[in-house]
């Protein structure tokens, strides 16, 4: 699994430009979310961290739809599978992938987020955590619906079809929680929220590898 | 070719017809929505075959999965898209019912959201399986995108909940007077024959065009 997690943390390094395009396109849709509310700085500061979570959402959809790309190339997906390594390992290398590229663009969108929208917080440990959990819960399923997209026709259409609808607890549970950091929680009740967010990530991270030995499966 | 899915057509027909007759008519009117309060009958027994479709479903994905066997392949086919139309027919009775008793179409309540959220899930899946011609692949994916699909469900369900809720708890015959049980219970059978008879129907279409896929039929010399 290590072995799969350091391929895939190569070919992201070395496909870099990628990431940093999905970057600028996730802080380009923060900026086109004002234009929808128009310049009124409190209901900005209010809804900014559905922003940032659309904002991440739409990239991902980037992301996990090219994760699989060099598999598809030259049949390498058939190659790897009969490397002595389980699906499963190779799963879970390009999911822990997956994750941690959504949360470093997470991330980056916050400082994006700040400015624009005058949504600061004192809680940046906090806020770090929701958005390691929310992008695992991104991942996870993410990584086994792009593995079934890449292979067909109209990829870039059925994998948000498939995925969002799935991950709406997760989206829910993130931008509460994301809110509560924002505007204050008087009650403390981003860590329930936070709490949930743990439960679906463990629920679809075993969920998910135990299935994708099947997906990939000729 | 059975008859037992037209028989179950029929009978699911006559069910519906009388169920839904007496709701209309026989059964009194409600103290506080008056005769909007009628669309329970229909409303209802979709919710309750809803449910059990949703879980026919899921067992036919995880049969699959198991069994490998095409006949659970078809089922899941028929099942995915019944449940499909009767979503689509639960949110509209919702809507309509909703509007003149809650003043809204629609509402962020943890029932109503879960049956949206299931529907495109479902739609993602349907379009899915037309995406996909290889046959194994598209069994093996759908059942796979099934599984995951179901066990959201309920996550759903209770992150909504916390989140916001104005439905009205569900009706039941041990929640309302015991006159508006017949017209309930007929609809409901009457709903579950037809449910069940789309599903023989379609799965049977669906196994149909498998065959065909797989050793098409030789052309006639």
């Amino acid at each position: 699994m290590l072995s799969a997690l350091r391929k895939e943390l190569l070919l992201q390094w070395r496909s870099r430009a990628q990431l940093l395009a999905v970057l600028v396109f996730g802080a380009a849709a923060l900026l086109l979310f004002s234009f929808a509310i128009g310049p009124n700085a409190a209901a900005l500061r209010q809804f900014s961290a559905g922003f940032l979570w659309l904002g991440l959402l739409l990239s991902s959809t980037l992301t996990l739809a090219e994760s699989f790309h060099a598999e598809m190339e030259n049949r390498a997906l058939e190659g790897l599978l009969l490397l002595p390594a389980s699906a499963r390992n190779i799963y879970y290398g390009k999911a822990i992938a997956n994750w941690i590229q959504l949360a470093v663009i997470g991330i980056s969108l916050v400082p994006v987020m700040v400015v624009l929208y005058d949504a600061g917080t004192m809680r940046i440990m906090t806020l770090v955590a929701v958005i390691l959990l929310g992008s695992a819960g991104l991942s996870a399923p993410g990584t086994l619906y792009g593995a079934m997209t890449s292979q067909i026709r109209s990829k870039q259409t059925l994998l948000p079809l498939l995925l969002f609808p799935l991950i709406v607890p997760a989206l829910l549970a993130s931008v509460k929680a994301t809110s509560l950091i924002i505007l204050g929680d008087p009650m403390g009740e981003a860590r329930s929220w936070i709490i949930l967010l743990i439960a679906f990530d463990a629920i679809y991270w075993s969920l998910c590898g135990l299935l994708f030995g099947r997906v990939v499966d000729e | 070719m059975s008859k037992v899915p037209y028989i179950l057509l029929v009978l699911g027909a006559v069910c519906l017809v009388a169920g839904s007759a007496a709701g209309l008519f026989y059964a009194p009117k409600e103290q506080y929505m008056g005769d909007v309060q009628r669309i329970m009958y229909v409303h209802v027994p979709t919710a309750w075959n809803w449910m059990l479709v949703v879980i026919y479903a899921l067992i036919c994905a995880i049969a699959f999965l198991f069994t490998s066997n095409y006949k659970w392949d078809a089922r899941l086919e028929a099942s995915l898209e019944v449940a499909t139309l009767f979503a689509i027919l639960l949110c509209c009775q919702g809507s309509i019912w909703a509007k003149p008793t809650w003043g809204v179409w629609w509402d962020w309540d943890p029932r109503l959201t879960s049956v949206a959220v299931l529907l495109f899930a479902f739609l993602g899946i349907v379009a899915l399986r037309n995406f996909v011609d290889d046959p194994p692949r598209r069994a093996i994916w759908s059942s796979v995108a099934t599984i995951i699909a179901s066990v959201d469900l309920p996550i759903v369900y209770y992150s909504v909940k916390w989140w916001n809720s104005l439905h009205q708890q569900q009706s039941s015959p041990s929640t309302v007077s015991s006159q508006f049980h017949f017209p309930l219970r007929a609809n409901a059978f009457g709903m579950l024959f037809l449910m069940i008879a789309f599903i023989m129907l379609r799965s049977r279409i669906a196994a149909a065009r498998l065959e065909n896929e797989i050793a098409p039929p030789l052309e006639a010399a």
